[in-house]
């Protein structure tokens, strides 16, 4: 012991207490770390609290502390009259709000519209919670049956005939254009050298238009008949629910596979009946308010909606077709995606305005929101081919040459084994062109429809409600709306995206 | 002396069959021929139709309008246009106008972009904050949402000329526009473009001969004494020598407006400001991806060869970064040339404002000026994204090597 106290190399004294290392967790760890560490830092540091003095503190004030909540007219918005810097004049809203949801949908109706929302809401959010059950009922009344309800909602109007009438109006068109080139052909045959040739192909073309007739006959006999005897859908109906649910039957290999495709059928049948019944369809349903005076979020929801079923399908087809072997369908596939991607929306909205009405019969006006629908519909469904492609690429290609080897034809394959795992490569880039979808919807007001942004615009002519203010508070509005959508669906895709990648996790 | 290799089979048919039908054989042929009839049948549609409806509308089909006076005025033409010039000259203004605008805010919101992308890859958490409240912000709202909002919202907010906000005394910021001053060109002006493009020649000449000592025979060489002479310089010496190049002219408030100096019009302040800055925050993305894509062990591996931290950024980061940059942020700027477009929603006068909106309605012509306007964008694009296939080609081929 005493040994050990008197050796020179142990210390005698205690040593002297080190301070505490500089604290590096808390927050007073995290502004050390993140924000203080360095000079550099500092100074970033300062910038940033500038940036944030400069432009979220004004915003703040401008859209709560200084704002206006209440008023008639203008003159609750001036300056002058409230005392203070006038911020947000939230009573222009209030007053606008009906505009900017409904457009001049007129006011007895407005309870469709509003109904229409409530039907899609309830049947997108179980679409959306992945825990819920019935996922294909689901989906199959979101995608087919909720557009044709929502048509006849919003629209109005009835139907006089089904199935065999609608087939047969169309085999008509189909035959009438048939004979038309026909006798076009020949027409020309006089005046040109190759008179005797065109003259055989004009004939030749104007026949399979006759025989065309005749194969149809019975069909369009059929529904003459019904429309003479003026008793409404119901017996098309009839007819059409039968004979449908016998092909089904029987493609679905008839009693060997059991009676499920049969009740199916029969089941989505009475369901159209209940719907036709419900709303009273057959006796010319409710009545029609024309599209030009829809407006507001009805306009942009129903246009990004359709945007998004409509290109979804074209998407797949040319997706798929731009990797066929096939030389016609992959060259047309890839001229089409190539000519809507290298073009602006507003030039194809501008396409749809003026030239697609030249390309229709003279005798067939198509309505301008149908118009638009149609523009966004076709070059949506061009970057959602491409988005597929990618899709389509990332899936190996053992894969597919299993399932042919499993003696799969090319349909089965396709929709059962290599489609379901391109989608699940390609749900972020699908969801990013959605939204790209959503905003654009913006621009159809460019082409005289009033969507959420056109309605604002137009909101601003009235001069009741000219203030300093005015603008920026319709745009705050606007705004907030369009980015809660958007907002919302991206963190709805990277939650998707992480459940469906949860295999990959570990 | 061996058994000479048979020859396979020519399978002529097979061959044939393949090329018109590919893998599906003859069903291929079939479908194609099916396909083909219903194309033939729709073209014969559309064309027919087309003839029909014009006839109705009296419209005279083709190209013939494009050499009638115009008689309308554009308020901002790169090229002399008076309204007594020809609708070809009006789409001619138009695809200036078009460029012009597109050129500007490409340049403005490549600097903003790779500004914001630096802020969010900055260690500084209140800054990397700030740049990703700007990108979530600008991406979840719709382009011509922000374009009307600068329109009718910040520029018409603006005083009237007369308390026109003026920044240093030459630039005046009014809801008529802004007034900068205008360069006039003096005599001195081409002595001096000359002695810019002599150093600039030069300094590029002397950076490849540097390189080539380097690489040839490991002589470094220290260049940038020399690049300066010559890029300051030698205008500089010009200067002094001829006078200066430009005088600017200051606006001045004249009564009810200004005289001299440029007006620069509200709708082109506006357009630029919403396109550059709504295309930044996407290539604020694309840039923070890219470098972000770079392993880290590049950069320490940079450092263990004595590299110092600049030189590893300039010459191991960048150049990797760049290769996964540059293919998305040239679509970028394609979408940003698409997107000028909308000019025609608060009236900048671009193609489609000036020949498919005004010259449409005034001559009814719409096939054949839609068919020109969409020709002008798909051009601009199919041309660059074939420049963009050669140069992932190349990138390919040096990564293959």
């Amino acid at each position: 012991m005493t040994d050990i106290m008197a050796s020179s190399y142990v210390r005698q004294d205690l040593v002297a207490e080190r301070p505490a290392p500089v604290k590096t967790t808390g927050f007073v760890g995290f502004v050390r770390t993140r924000l203080l560490n360095s000079p550099t830092n500092i100074l970033l540091t300062i910038l940033g609290l500038l940036l944030i003095w400069y432009i979220v503190v004004p915003s703040f004030k401008f859209l709560l502390v200084d704002a206006v909540w209440s008023g008639k007219d203008r003159t609750a918005c001036l300056a002058e009259n409230v005392g203070h810097p006038v911020g947000a004049c939230w009573p222009f809203i209030q007053a606008k709000s009906t505009q900017l949801i409904y457009g001049f949908y007129p006011e007895a109706e407005r309870w469709r519209v509003t109904l229409t929302f409530a039907l899609g809401a309830v049947l997108l959010l179980p679409l959306l919670i992945p825990r819920l059950p019935a996922k294909s009922v689901n989906a199959g009344l979101f995608f087919f049956a909720f557009p044709a309800v929502a048509f006849f909602l919003l629209h109005g109007g009835g139907i006089t005939g089904f199935g065999v009438s609608w087939v047969a109006g169309l085999l008509q068109l189909f035959a009438d254009s048939i004979s038309g080139a026909g006798a076009v052909v020949v027409g020309l045959s006089k005046t040109s050298a190759a008179g005797p040739l065109l003259w055989a192909i004009g004939s030749v073309i104007a026949l399979i238009g006759t025989l065309l007739h005749w194969v149809i006959f019975p069909l369009t006999w059929l529904r003459d008949q019904m429309q003479a005897a003026g008793q409404g859908p119901w017996l098309d109906f009839l007819i059409t629910a039968v004979v449908v649910s016998v092909i089904l039957f029987v493609l679905g290999g008839g009693a060997r596979a059991g009676l499920r495709p049969l009740i199916t059928s029969l089941a989505t049948f009475a369901g159209i009946a209940a719907v036709i019944k419900l709303m009273g369809l057959d006796h010319g349903g409710l009545p029609i308010v024309d599209t030009r005076l829809w407006g507001g979020l009805l306009v942009t929801l129903v246009i990004a909606i359709t945007g998004i079923v409509a290109s979804l399908p074209i998407g797949v087809a040319l997706a798929l077709g731009r990797r066929s072997t096939i030389p016609l369908i992959r060259i047309f596939s890839i001229t089409y995606i190539e000519f809507w991607r290298g073009v602006p929306l507003i030039t194809v909205l501008f396409f749809a305005t003026y030239m697609l009405p030249l390309f229709l019969p003279g005798n067939f006006t198509v309505d301008g929101l149908v118009r638009a629908l149609i523009g966004v519909s076709l070059f949506t469904g061009a970057y959602q081919a491409e988005n597929l492609r990618g899709g389509l690429a990332a899936v190996p290609r053992g894969q597919g040459e299993a399932a042919s080897a499993l003696g799969l034809s090319w349909w089965k394959t396709t929709s059962l084994i290599v489609l379901p795992q391109a989608l699940r490569h390609v749900i972020p880039a699908i969801v990013n062109s959605f939204i790209s979808l959503f905003k654009d919807t913006s621009l159809v007001s460019i082409v005289a429809l009033f969507d959420l942004l056109g309605s604002l615009r137009a909101s601003f002519a009235d001069p009741v409600w000219t203030t300093p203010s005015t603008a920026f508070t319709g745009f705050a509005f606007v705004g907030i709306i369009y980015f809660i959508f958007c907002f919302g669906i991206s963190r709805y895709s990277l939650f998707v995206e992480h459940r469906l990648n949860a295999h990959r996790r570990n | 002396m061996g058994v000479e290799a048979r020859k396979p089979p020519p399978q002529i048919a097979l061959k044939v069959r393949r090329a018109l039908g590919g893998k599906a054989g003859w069903n291929g042929v079939a479908v194609q021929l099916v396909f083909g009839a219903i194309l033939a049948w729709m073209a014969y549609e559309i064309i027919s139709n087309a003839r029909t409806n014009l006839e109705t509308q009296h419209i005279a089909a083709g190209f013939g309008f494009l050499q009638n006076s115009a008689s309308f005025d554009v308020n901002q033409t790169l090229i002399s246009y008076s309204a007594s010039d020809t609708y070809f000259r009006v789409f001619l203004v138009g695809v200036l106008n078009t460029l012009l605008v597109s050129v500007i805010g490409i340049f403005f919101a490549t600097v903003i972009g790779f500004v914001v992308a630096l802020c969010r890859l900055s260690p500084n958490w209140l800054l990397s904050r700030v740049g990703g409240l700007y990108v979530e912000a600008i991406r979840n709202l719709p382009l011509l949402f922000q374009i009307l909002f600068w329109y009718l919202a910040v520029l018409a907010a603006l005083p009237s000329p007369r308390q026109s906000v003026s920044v240093l005394g030459a630039f005046f910021l009014n809801n008529r526009g802004v007034i900068v001053p205008s360069a006039l060109g003096q005599p001195g002006l081409v002595p001096f473009l000359a002695a810019l493009a002599l150093g600039l020649v030069a300094s590029l000449a002397l950076r490849s001969y540097a390189k080539r000592a380097l690489f040839g025979q490991g002589r470094v060489i220290r260049i940038w004494p020399y690049v300066l002479i010559l890029l300051v310089g030698l205008p500089l010496a010009t200067i002094l020598a001829f006078g200066p190049p430009v005088t600017f002219e200051l606006p001045q408030l004249k009564g009810f407006n200004f005289a001299g100096g440029t007006r620069i019009i509200p709708e082109l302040v506006a357009l630029t400001v919403g396109l550059s800055t709504y295309t930044a925050a996407f290539i604020a993305e694309i840039v923070r991806a890219g470098i972000l894509s770079v392993h880290k062990g590049q950069m320490e591996a940079g450092s263990s060869l004595g590299l110092s931290r600049g030189a590893t950024l300039r010459l191991i980061v960048v150049p990797q970064a760049m290769r996964v940059i540059v293919p998305p942020l040239t679509n970028q700027y394609l979408n940003l040339t698409k997107n000028s477009s909308l000019a025609v929603a608060i009236g900048y006068p671009d193609l489609v404002s000036v020949f498919a909106g005004t010259a449409l309605s005034q001559t009814g012509q719409a096939i054949e000026i839609i068919a020109m306007t969409m020709g002008v964008y798909l051009l601009t694009s199919l041309v660059t994204s074939a420049i963009m296939s050669v140069y992932g080609w190349r990138i390919s081929r040096s990564l293959g090597a």
